[in-house]
């Protein structure tokens, strides 16, 4: 049985999209679901192991995509005006789950919408997904909710924007860290 | 006084001690606050992120070639197995068949490079614990063979190796004389610091026991690589995941017991022996392959995978080293995410270093071969 149908046995109706890419498999599911889904994946199917967790920022893309969509639409005909499908979550989430008994590699995907960044956290999981979720809420601003210790994991705790989100510059927008050096009297 | 850290609380008579970002003891720009009931840690917090230049978003905004030189900063003690590492997340992508020679020349670089990363790892170690002697007796050798990447790629530590699809050029005339040369400096260089160190009692003082850890708990907070072996759980990506030719040379995988400071040390020690092994077999596949065979895949100048993501993870000398990429369909990524080993590998500090004195600490930091670039990208 390839790994999609056993994926597909396993989720049941949690699996709303499959993607393969170059062999590597890839599955979606609701952001409601995610701790059930990775629950059930580690204790069914025997995915024991978090190789990374990650977020993408799709905004760019989504633009991108709507665009070429108008222009395809307008050379085909001019009828249907103003029924553009509202853009899919800006965010999305990525586990990368890893068999070591049988080597199989597995991404699942969450998509998280720009209004409300709130995930459930993994932790209690797989201690693995401690930093690289500190990571993805210091990078995207997406919180994880159950996290032992959300805080800013590269930036420092002031920083105040989210600097892998598509829409900050890559110069930078000219913070600066301040130290403050408190004495204690002794 | 060092900034109070959110995570400890201050609490009777206990110490809080600030060690890092800058000190002669920590491996680059690391940072932890420990708090001290004497010298026995109760609590420690790493503090990251002193090195992040922003490499993941850097390569957003660059093309697929021009990456190559930026993965050499992430783990600049084995720069080679991250170049690879890259070129091969992309070769995937764009579904690139490299040539048998290429690969095989990857494979003798990416080798040598786990031997200088382990030296590196070993050496520094035994400097910590105030054995000076083996890091002289290995680093000499490391020298020659940083000689040997000068001498190919014409730098020694960013050696921006190889091209996607292939590398760029055949390995020089004299390679197989350089290397001889170099083998029984080598093996004679471990046999020495083999011979300093396992049965030294000091060394077994400082070391067994130390900051062990048990398989269950290694894979749970995300180990790879010897820090994992040395706990016990024989995984190797070079073996489970062949990728390469590495399928087609006959190697051990060691592991350790107790997944202390002693089994990290003695699986790296091994695995250099099993380095050169490996090394001899692809050197001998490489002479039997035309002089004339391709080096490069056919790949275009401008470089536009298809739209789609792919995750290709290889085994680095610290662990399991991955790049995702995804690709719109332009000639940039659209997003790079890597996986650096020693970064899962260090969140589990706080874990391991509880309850244990502070010179431990700082054997634990160099055992597990935390490398700032690759920490904070």
């Amino acid at each position: 049985m390839s790994l999609k149908d056993r994926v597909e046995r396993c989720l049941g109706d949690y699996a709303t999209a499959f993607v393969e890419c170059r062999g590597d498999l890839c599955v979606e599911v609701p952001v409601e679901d995610v701790l059930k889904v990775i629950a059930s994946l580690k204790d069914e199917l025997g995915f024991d192991f978090l190789s990374d967790l990650f977020g993408v920022d799709n905004s760019v893309l989504f633009e991108k995509k709507a665009k070429a969509a108008k222009k395809k639409k307008k050379a085909e005909d001019e009828a249907l005006p103003g029924d553009d499908v509202p853009p899919p979550p800006r965010f999305e989430v990525n586990y990368l789950l890893l068999s070591l008994e049988r080597n199989e590699r597995l991404q699942v995907k969450i998509r998280v919408p720009e209004d409300k960044p709130e995930v459930d956290s993994v932790t209690g999981i797989w201690k693995a997904a401690t930093w690289p979720e500190r990571e993805v809420y210091d990078m995207y601003g997406i919180k994880f909710k159950g996290h032992p210790d959300l805080r800013r994991l590269l930036m420092w705790d002031e920083f105040p924007a989210y600097p892998l989100r598509k829409d900050y510059p890559l110069e930078g927008q000219g913070e600066e860290r301040h130290l403050s050096y408190t004495t204690t009297e002794s | 006084m060092a900034q109070q850290c959110p995570n400890i609380p201050e609490v009777g008579d206990f110490v809080t001690i600030n060690i890092g970002p800058s000190h002669p003891a920590m491996h680059g720009t690391l940072r932890v606050i420990a708090q001290t009931d004497g010298e026995t840690i109760l609590k420690a917090d790493p503090e990251i992120g002193y090195l992040h230049r922003g490499v993941e978003k850097l390569g957003e905004n660059l093309t697929y070639h021009q990456f190559i030189p930026l993965t050499d900063r992430l783990n600049y003690c084995s720069a080679i197995t991250n170049n690879v590492s890259y070129e091969m997340a992309v070769e995937k992508l764009m579904g690139l068949e490299v040539p048998e020679k290429a690969q095989l020349i990857r494979m003798i670089m990416m080798e040598l490079t786990r031997i200088s990363d382990h030296i590196v790892c070993i050496g520094i170690l035994g400097v910590d614990l105030g054995a000076f002697t083996p890091y002289f007796y290995l680093f000499i050798q490391r020298e020659e063979i940083y000689e040997i990447f000068e001498w190919f790629n014409g730098s020694r530590l960013t050696t921006t190796f190889g091209r996607i699809g292939g590398v760029e050029a055949d390995l020089p005339e004299d390679f197989e004389q350089r290397w001889e040369e170099l083998k029984p400096n080598l093996r004679k260089a471990i046999d020495e610091t083999d011979r300093l160190f396992t049965h030294n009692r000091i060394w077994m003082d400082r070391t067994i026991g130390t900051t062990a850890i048990s398989p269950e708990d290694a894979l749970n907070w995300g180990f790879t690589g010897p820090c994992l072996r040395a706990a016990g759980v024989k995984r190797d990506l070079r073996k489970d995941e062949p990728y390469g030719m590495y399928d087609k040379v006959n190697f051990e995988v060691p592991t350790g017991k107790h997944g202390d400071v002693f089994d990290r040390y003695i699986v790296r020690m091994i695995e250099m022996e099993e380095s050169i092994k490996i090394i001899d077999q692809a050197f001998q596949m490489y002479k039997e392959m035309a002089p004339d065979a391709p080096l490069r895949a056919k790949v275009p100048k401008i470089i536009k995978p298809p739209e789609g993501e792919v995750y290709h993870a290889i085994e680095s000398p610290n662990g399991e080293l991955g790049f995702f990429v995804k690709s719109d369909g332009s000639d940039k990524p659209y997003r790079i995410k890597i996986r650096p080993p020693c970064y899962m590998i260090y969140q589990a500090f706080p874990e391991l270093v509880q309850g244990e004195m502070i010179a431990d600490l700082i054997a634990c930091l160099s055992s597990l071969n935390i490398i700032a670039g690759e920490l904070d990208r």
